[in-house]
């Protein structure tokens, strides 16, 4: 039976030559340049040193971490198409670590939310780049070529262009073209593999976006998934618990694993280290299993602060609370809590716009 | 035991002192030492000779916990696990009916428990094919993943990488034992009745081979659901008939349940995890586990509590 190895489990000879975090190469190149005696240092290098780890998840494909959420970077012949675009304050070290990987311009930037965390970078990195499609008639269609297209749900665009927003925000920084139904095809050519967006409604927020890369076999799942906290549910801003858990069982449904449960689709969650499709089932029976306990506490009459009392997540915190991230379990509680109280998932999809919340701040 | 090969570090014969033509010959094997070392350092640093060869099919043996490795634990016995508090809060909720679930029914064991699971084990050796070295070694139990062994001294991921069900392991000889230490792995368990074992823990194994037997022994340290490292032995024997057969699994609907369900007790409604107390006499404080059940010492305080009512038959233990 032939089949294909786990991305860490490979033979050594494959491993070599495969998979595996740039950091790893990078030593063996610094070492390799020090035995040298060269002082030219490998441009991957000026990524590491810039406090965002580069992870290869396929071959022209890469997760960055440490710019607020997590950036994927899909390189193509043509240029580069982004998932997010991390904190603003982040844009000049993402942009120095995108050069290390490709010198082509950043084509699309698609917003998997309208967290500051995801697109806090739009503008600084889009102005960097240019759309496809504005090249030849730029003169024709002011400002066509100017600057990288933005995608997004109509809700992302809606949150940060709301009169409450002040000051608004750069219209660069905004997306300048949205979808507002279930399921949105881009092209292959022009983005590079045939991507997918899914909206996930009333989830994280009323605006979230699974972006699936066909080709490439990567999902994409924004703040609807992370490793490092318990998933942020933001009520205010239309997102609820029942939409958070169809937004993971959907996940599973496009995620095929590869061999006994691993491997296959690789997801990049929101949040933290790199991801199959097993690590998102251990988090959507979380999410579930929590959600079922405080059902069960509404309908007993509890309070929030007696079901807060009970420490419903309390197996579950030393997994998802206290890793530096400002969410706690408590405020987790209260959302799910809220979200149920309403007799609703939550608000409606397009709801009236509010500003922007900011990301808590251990989400970095 | 002398390293295969023997040892073949330069041992200078004479003193420093001495003749002259003995001074020049030492002058030029230092010389060809440095060169040499320089030439190791910029042709990369080679995997250490293999001091013994594990590869080959082992069956394994089932004299320490029998009900545990074949069977199956008992629901609710946490004995002489140092768990924490929140691991015993996640079994006492588990449902075995959880592994229904198509996202569960392929699970293979992880690295560390696969050890002490019911299946044959075999393992092969990877050789670089010009060098004749071994570079890894290949694990594989019936119904599990191929568990890869590096022993080329490369370094771990970084933190950001995939997760797998075997990790990333690689070995150091120290002697004839094999010391392996597998990170990156996938969230397991610890026993098959709901004892978590986190995705931050860390396994230290052990193989030493004493003719036809494999001895390995597991430590794994897990921040989570761990307070003190759990450490299992297990043997194997060397078995020249057996060969592990492939084992496609493939996903089906088990039960029929509204989409999203997932099977799991609310708190505190688990009376199940009492019964292994009562069957088998046991107070029910003990079968909590915890790090303290692990240490012979607690035998006595095990004699001063009381013992459960016995509300079902009895079963003797094996």
């Amino acid at each position: 039976m032939s089949r294909q190895p786990s991305p860490i489990a490979h033979t050594a000879r494959e491993h070599d030559k495969g998979f595996g975090c740039v950091g790893a190469r990078v030593l063996r190149l610094l070492c390799a340049s020090l035995l040298c005696a060269s002082v030219v240092l490998p441009p991957v290098l000026s990524a590491q040193q810039s406090d965002i780890r580069v992870t290869k998840v396929r071959d022209h494909f890469f997760m960055l971490t440490g710019a607020g959420g997590n950036v994927a970077a899909l390189v193509f012949p043509q240029g580069i198409t982004l998932v997010d675009s991390g904190r603003l304050e982040m844009s000049d070290k993402l942009l120095a670590t995108l050069r290390t990987l490709s010198p082509l311009p950043i084509r699309y930037i698609i917003n998997t939310s309208a967290d500051p965390d995801h697109t806090g970078g739009n503008e600084k990195l889009g102005a960097t780049g240019g759309q496809i499609t504005g090249g030849n008639v730029a003169g024709q269609v002011a400002d066509a070529g100017e600057g990288a297209e933005i995608i997004a749900h109509e809700s992302v665009l809606d949150r940060m262009t709301a009169p409450s927003v002040k000051p608004p925000l750069p219209i660069r920084m905004t997306p300048g073209t949205t979808y507002h139904v279930e399921h949105l095809k881009l092209s292959t050519v022009y983005h590079g593999d045939g991507i997918e967006l899914f909206s996930a409604p009333a989830a994280h927020t009323d605006g979230d976006t699974i972006v699936y890369f066909r080709k490439n076999d990567v999902l994409v799942a924004g703040d609807l998934f992370s490793t490092t906290s318990y998933p942020v549910i933001d009520v205010e801003r239309g997102g609820g618990v029942n939409g958070e858990i169809d937004a993971l069982n959907h996940i599973l449904d496009i995620a095929f694993p590869d061999f006994r449960l691993e491997g296959g689709t690789l997801i990049v969650p929101g949040h933290g280290r790199l991801c199959d499709s097993a690590d998102v089932a251990y988090y959507r029976d979380m999410v579930t299993i929590i959600r079922d306990r405080v059902q069960d506490q509404i309908k007993k009459g509890m309070t929030l602060d007696q079901v807060k009392a009970s420490k419903p997540t309390k197996e579950y915190d030393g997994l998802y609370a206290g890793n530096g991230s400002a969410y706690t379990a408590d405020m987790f509680v209260e959302a799910v809590y809220k979200s149920l109280s309403k007799n609703k998932a939550a608000s409606p999809v397009r709801a009236p716009a509010l500003a922007p919340k900011a990301a808590p701040a251990g989400k970095k | 035991m002398e390293p295969a090969g023997g040892d073949h570090r330069w041992r200078p014969h004479g003193s420093p002192t001495g003749s002259r033509p003995e001074q020049e010959r030492m002058h030029k094997l230092i010389q060809c030492a440095v060169v040499g070392s320089a030439l190791a350092l910029v042709l990369g640093v080679r995997p250490a000779a293999a001091q013994v060869d594990f590869s080959g099919e082992w069956a394994p043996r089932f004299h320490e916990d029998q009900p545990e490795r074949v069977p199956g634990p008992e629901l609710g016995d946490y004995l002489g696990i140092p768990i924490s508090e929140a691991a015993r809060l996640r079994a006492d909720n588990w449902e075995a009916s959880i592994q229904t679930l198509p996202e569960w029914q392929c699970r293979p064991h992880s690295a560390d428990y696969i050890w002490r699971g019911p299946s044959q084990l075999t393992i092969r050796k990877e050789e670089d094919p010009l060098t004749r070295e071994i570079i890894a070694f290949h694990a594989e139990w019936l119904r599990s993943i191929d568990n890869t062994i590096y022993l080329d001294d490369r370094p771990h991921p970084s933190e950001d990488a995939l997760h797998s069900w075997g990790g990333f392991a690689t070995g150091k000889w120290e002697g004839d034992m094999l010391t392996v230490t597998v990170t990156h792995l996938k969230e397991g368990y610890v026993r098959r009745n709901g004892l978590p074992r986190s995705d931050r823990a860390t396994v230290t194994e052990h193989w030493m081979r004493h003719g036809d037997f494999l001895t390995v022994v597991t430590i794994v340290n897990d921040p989570v659901y761990l307070t003190e490292p759990f450490i299992r032995s297990t043997d194997y024997e060397l078995d020249l008939h057996q060969h592990v057969p492939p084992y496609p699994c493939e996903m089906v609907t088990e039960i029929e349940r509204p989409r999203g369900t997932i099977p799991h007790h609310l708190p505190g409604t688990n009376t199940q995890v009492q019964e292994f107390s009562e069957r088998y006499e046991i107070p029910f404080e003990a079968t909590r586990g915890g790090a303290e059940t692990s240490y012979p010492d607690y035998r006595k305080k095990l004699k001063q509590m009381p013992l459960p009512a016995r509300t079902r038959p009895r079963i003797e233990a094996q």
